[in-house]
């Protein structure tokens, strides 16, 4: 069930995932969508992946299976191997070992089946700069073989649905970050896809150009598309996927709903304390609490106990005190730590 | 993933893909092998056949214009392959990340491949074509056995697009391409009989020249263009056939080395 409120709503509950609109409302999810996700026929069966180069291990471990209908979503840290995960879905990166099964096929026997019924949307820009906005799409519509006909109609309709039909003739490089990231989406659905992969479909965009794409993508699952998509953005993961898979250093780390996840790991509410004093860092070991120091910034994972944060609110913010929810970045953050990577 | 699997005649959607954008640009595509023959033939016909006058070849005396404009021919149709399949193609894999995009729809590696070749050759039939005019024009083309020089051009052009698109596989980065044109297309170009009888090398430059793909190439369209050549016919067109195929595998050997991952 979905409703919409007018203006900001003041108090939500935390099990309710609240979704901002273009036009200034906010739509409540209070249900959950996948409640029926166990009798979905799987699209993806990823078992025991593992990918080695040489002496280095990308992929250590990864299992996972996405439903039908379902936006999936792959996070982990640079070098975590979302992008080998990725390549192996559609058979480009051979498994060192492991299965991978789409639509029920294996991908080594059925690689050309699978590939003509899912689209790719690749990190970089790989659109054709030899070639018109609009030649893009139809010479891709021949590498999947479709007809003339039907090749001009998608190509028609998809440059209507991604606002780009006055730029047909344009040639990519006369494109914004925005229009090729809209091209390249429409070029992933021109044969009609039931799978579509996206890795860091929205990296790199202005704010609007984003939340264009998000709109997009929720409503092409909306029209019964499953989506699997990797991206550094926390807030951008929680909005989008209804399930997700935090990977790191080639193996899983957790998998779940977002909201979930959150409950989980973070728990509802968050006290960060900006220069704690020592009497708290004592105040904490005495109560046993679950919290992360950083020396200049203490983070309490504190649950919801409003007698907690009273007390620390009144007795030890002697700078900045910041109550809030838990979020996804903080359950990211925590499972994958903070040390840089690369 | 069965080997005979990954061929099929998709191949040719992306060979269409290239014709396309060979078509945007025709008339500079146009323009090389239009006018190459007539600088070549103005300066060697006009300016160098007076100190060279005629010379001896396959038995008989020929003008210097006659003996080297089915030589022009040939190394067209090397250039026009290689070229393409060596910068063109590397400039479509590596800058332009375009078989990235050809790798995640039902187009195997092999056929992105095979479509790469196949291009460089049709380039080289295109060329053969444009060049083949301007060189009747000038007389020194007997009809129709000219004409063969249009399949020839396509087994040339298969053999220097296998062995651009080998080069292509292993080297790595683009200014590497010089090695490959000074220490291999370079001596090809001056030393399989083209600009003069390879008859005019020591034994041993007569015994290399054998097994240089261009001295063969050159050779047949020698035979088509004017009714004679030195070496074998069978000799010739079995060791080009040979040789494209080695390199045809070689390359896709290379290039699964190098993109997949």
């Amino acid at each position: 069930m979905r409703f919409v409120v007018c203006g900001k709503p003041l108090l939500v509950s935390r099990h309710e995932a609240i979704e901002p609109r273009s036009d200034g409302f906010f739509t409540i999810h209070t249900t959950q969508r996948m409640s029926d996700e166990k009798t979905r026929p799987l699209v993806i069966e990823a078992r025991a992946l593992r990918k080695c180069f040489g002496a280095f291990t990308a992929v250590e471990d990864i299992s996972f299976s996405v439903a039908r209908g379902e936006i999936f979503g792959l996070l982990g840290p640079n070098g975590a191997g979302k992008t080998t995960a990725i390549r192996m879905i559609y058979g480009f990166s051979p498994l060192t070992s492991g299965s991978m099964r789409v639509f029920g096929q294996d991908i080594h026997d059925g690689w050309r089946n699978i590939r003509s019924r899912i689209g790719v949307c690749q990190q970089e820009n790989t659109l054709d700069p030899d070639l018109s906005v609009e030649q893009n799409l139809l010479v891709f519509a021949g590498y999947f073989a479709l007809s003339r006909k039907t090749a001009v109609q998608r190509t028609h309709e998809l440059l209507a649905y991604f606002a780009l039909e006055h730029k047909k003739e344009a040639k990519v490089g006369e494109l914004s970050g925005g229009m090729i990231r809209r091209l390249m989406l429409a070029r992933i659905l021109i044969n009609d896809p039931e799978l579509v992969i996206l890795d860091e479909p929205t990296t790199g965009l202005d704010p609007q150009s984003r939340h264009q794409v998000w709109d997009k993508l929720k409503e092409l699952r909306d029209r019964g598309l499953t989506i699997l998509l990797t991206t550094h953005y926390m807030e951008e993961a929680s909005w989008l996927c209804d399930r997700l898979l935090i990977v790191d250093r080639g193996r899983v780390l957790v998998e779940g709903a977002p909201q979930d996840l959150i409950q989980a790991h973070v728990g509802d509410s968050i006290i960060e304390v900006d220069q704690p004093e020592p009497a708290l860092r004592d105040f904490i070991a005495a109560q046993d609490l679950a919290h992360e120091d950083f020396g200049g910034r203490i983070i309490i994972y504190s649950g919801q106990r409003p007698e907690l944060e009273r007390i620390i609110r009144e007795d030890y913010c002697a700078h900045t005190c910041t109550f809030r929810n838990g979020t996804l970045e903080d359950v990211f953050l925590r499972l994958t730590g903070r040390g840089l990577r690369e | 993933m069965s080997k005979s699997a990954r061929y099929s005649l998709r191949f040719l959607r992306v060979w269409q893909r290239n014709l396309l954008v060979y078509r945007r640009i025709w008339m500079v595509n146009f323009m090389v092998p239009l006018l190459e023959p007539v600088f070549y033939l103005l300066a060697f016909g006009i300016g160098f056949s007076g100190l060279i006058g005629d010379i001896d070849y396959a038995g008989r005396k020929i003008s210097y214009v006659a003996f080297i404009a089915p030589a022009l021919l040939a190394t067209a149709i090397m250039f026009n392959s290689f070229y393409e399949t060596t910068f063109a193609s590397f400039v479509r894999m590596y800058y332009q990340k375009t078989f990235d995009a050809l790798l995640a729809t039902p187009l195997s590696l092999e056929e992105v491949i095979t479509a790469e070749i196949v291009w460089g050759a049709t380039k080289s039939v295109l060329a053969a074509t444009l060049m083949l005019v301007v060189i009747a024009l000038f007389g020194l083309v007997r009809f129709p056995e000219g004409l063969l020089i249009l399949p020839l051009a396509f087994l040339g052009g298969m053999a220097f697009g296998a062995v651009g698109m080998y080069f292509t596989g292993i080297t790595p980065s683009i200014d590497m391409f010089n090695l490959p044109i000074f220490l291999f297309v370079t001596p090809l170009f001056l030393f399989s009989g083209t600009f003069f009888p390879v008859a005019g090398l020591p034994l041993w430059g007569q015994y290399l020249a054998t097994f240089s793909p261009l001295y063969h190439l050159v050779e047949l369209s020698r035979l088509a263009v004017m009714g004679r050549m030195e070496s074998e016919l069978f000799f010739s067109l079995t060791y080009l056939v040979l040789f494209s195929v080695v390199f045809f595998f070689l390359a896709v050997r290379a290039m699964r080395r190098r993109l997949i991952k």
